[in-house]
């Protein structure tokens, strides 16, 4: 193929022009004062107290369209400082009962009472303790018996047809429905309430670890498989590994399970404990204990949260990557 | 030396739906030599990857056989005696090393614990671990990485990373599945020559999948074109750039050169034929 067109090409070389440069700044630097920025003004009060909820400047390498960038944390504390404002004002103006909402302080009050005196034959560290001890052995028991399960289901195609069904089955069953039945076989006393939590965390964690499985990249376990890895060496190394994450928000959701079913579970025959506690100051109508006990419960539910997030900060810093 | 080789391989696939059966494979026949390094070349779907795949093990052909020197690697003996006889089907095997396009490393481990994983599984101990492991991490030039995490190098340094990591269990060959295909221009061509490296110092079999014409011939020792819908070999070369390369040291030089001008044409119009062929894209 001929072309009429002739070629043409042409070339800036930018070290000559930067060279140029260079000498014509060195000539003009007497007079260099005459540049410099713009005067900046200052913040006004409003725009300063504005700024605390701003978004935060733009962090290197964050990328342009990302949903939900920016902080939030000064937008989350003044929700819950207006919320509590909300609700002391409420009951300051006795808009509402106290026997319907008590007031911030009185809660505080009780909070103090209990905690040195006691409601309903206990402290409010032993009812904590208590139910501390429920929740904790339960989210222990289930994380031996669920993980391992979890993940056999995922790699042995025996183990998935025999827990499927019954994870899947009991799973979407509210506790209070298996309650009594619960009751009924293992009795009203600490079993019966270790079970009760216990079945409510076994089924995310065990789905969870079984998801993990899933995750694995197939070329991981092929790349394995490929130095010569056996079967077990790609489970342990490489697969249970992988499942890591999956795992911890498994746990994670397990305990807020446990946490949810707590009251459930101190419904019946209980002496002591956070859910107890708040069922009975409820028979008695002595709401501003029935809002301390949520507070407390919502606390501490939220600290195992956040000790959680920090675990998996450490143990799995490769997360998403 | 073994070589490896490809019996009357086809591969096939039930339709989706109850839709034709999709043939990836069609009779396959096919051997590497010791030493050699074949690039297979050719459009998306025409059956790279499921002949990489075989070759490591990774999937069985519904007729056929392949074989690594006396080993059958799949296809055997279910088919050579009707047998079911599964231990007799070596599969993947540390005597094929595998590089991966991507998402193969192991991001909870630094450089060197990768590098030395195979070495691991096969109960090496430490010392000797991280020795071999920093002889090929030598090679690939990441001497002063090894204790980074691989998920903070960059594309070029992971397969970097890849490379080494097959090389350290001392396979008879290397497998690599479009290795430089998620990479820049100008990293690729480092990796190309890096790879040309490798291939000299140890003297492996090499079979490489590439997208890029100019990369296989310039790669090749035997280039091999496929062609979709059956997937099939349908032109083979001999060629030598790969030599020129290695003893001119001028990867541009040898990428201008008539011979490989008129090469690359020839391969091109090869594959622009099958395209319009094909119809699909």
């Amino acid at each position: 193929m001929e072309s009429t067109t002739p070629v043409m090409t042409t070339m800036r070389s930018y070290e000559r022009d930067a060279a140029i440069k260079n000498s014509k700044e060195n000539v003009n630097k007497g007079n260099q004062k005459a540049m410099s920025a713009p005067p900046v003004a200052k913040p006004t009060l409003a725009q300063r107290f504005l700024s605390i909820f701003a978004a935060g400047p733009v962090k290197p390498g964050e990328s342009y369209g990302a949903p939900g960038q920016g902080k939030s944390l000064a937008i989350s504390i003044a929700t819950a400082l207006v919320l509590i404002g909300f609700w002391y004002i409420a009951t300051y103006l006795q808009w509402v009962k106290p026997l319907f909402l008590p007031s911030p302080g009185a809660v505080v009050a009780r909070f103090w009472e209990v905690a040195t005196e006691g409601f309903a034959n206990a402290t409010l560290l032993e009812h904590t303790g208590w139910s501390m001890m429920r929740v904790f052995s339960a989210f222990i028991l289930a994380a031996l018996t669920a993980i391992p399960i979890g993940i056999f289901m995922g790699v042995n195609r025996v183990a998935r047809g025999l827990f499927d069904p019954i994870i899947e089955f009991y799973r979407p069953l509210p506790p209070l429905a298996y309650l009594p039945l619960v009751i009924i076989w293992l009795g009203i006393g600490e079993v019966s309430k270790v079970v009760l939590i216990y079945l409510a965390i076994f089924a995310p964690m065990a789905l969870s670890a079984r998801a993990g499985v899933k995750s694995v990249a197939i070329e991981q376990i092929h790349a394995a498989f490929s130095m010569g890895a056996s079967r077990w060496q790609v489970i342990r190394h490489i697969i249970l590994i992988n499942a890591m994450p999956e795992i911890l928000t498994g746990m994670r959701i397990g305990i807020g399970f446990g946490w949810t079913t707590l009251v459930a579970a101190e419904m019946v025959a209980a002496q002591a404990g956070l859910g107890f506690m708040v069922l009975n100051a409820a028979e008695f109508l002595v709401t501003d204990v029935v809002i301390m006990g949520i507070i407390v419960i919502g606390i501490i539910a939220y600290l195992f949260d956040m000790l959680m997030r920090y675990g998996e900060k450490k143990l799995v810093p490769w997360k998403g990557r | 030396m073994s070589r490896l080789q490809i019996h009357d391989v086809s591969v096939r696939y039930p339709g989706m739906n109850g839709g034709e059966t999709v043939t990836a494979l069609s009779d396959i026949n096919f051997t590497i030599e010791p030493g050699e390094f074949v690039v297979a070349l050719g459009a998306s779907g025409c059956g790279k990857t499921t002949l990489l795949n075989l070759m490591a093990g990774f999937i069985q052909p519904s007729d056929g056989y392949l074989t690594l020197g006396q080993s059958g690697i799949a296809g055997l003996p279910r088919v050579a005696c009707g047998l079911d006889l599964d231990d007799q089907i070596t599969g993947p095997g540390k005597d094929r090393g595998v590089v991966f396009q991507k998402h193969a490393l192991l991001p909870w481990l630094n450089v060197l614990d990768n590098t030395a994983f195979g070495l691991k599984l096969q109960g090496f101990s430490l010392k000797e671990r991280n020795e071999r492991s920093a002889e090929f991490l030598q090679l690939v030039g990441l001497q002063d990485f090894h204790k980074h995490p691989v998920y903070q190098l960059s594309g070029g340094m992971q397969q970097r990373v890849g490379i080494a990591r097959a090389l350290t269990n001392d396979p008879q060959m290397l497998l690599l599945d479009e290795p430089l295909g998620a990479l820049d221009a100008l990293t690729r061509e480092v990796l190309q020559e890096l790879l040309l490296d490798v291939w000299k110092q140890t003297q492996k079999m090499m079979f490489f999948i590439t997208h890029s014409v100019e990369e296989a011939l310039f790669m090749a020792s035997r280039l091999i074109i496929m062609s979709p819908r059956p997937g099939r070999i349908t032109h083979e070369f001999s060629l030598n750039f790969n030599q020129i390369f290695l003893e001119c040291r001028d990867a541009r030089k040898v990428k201008s050169l008539p011979e490989f001008i008129a090469m690359r044409e020839q391969v091109l119009s090869i594959i622009h034929g099958d395209e319009a062929e094909g119809g699909l894209h």
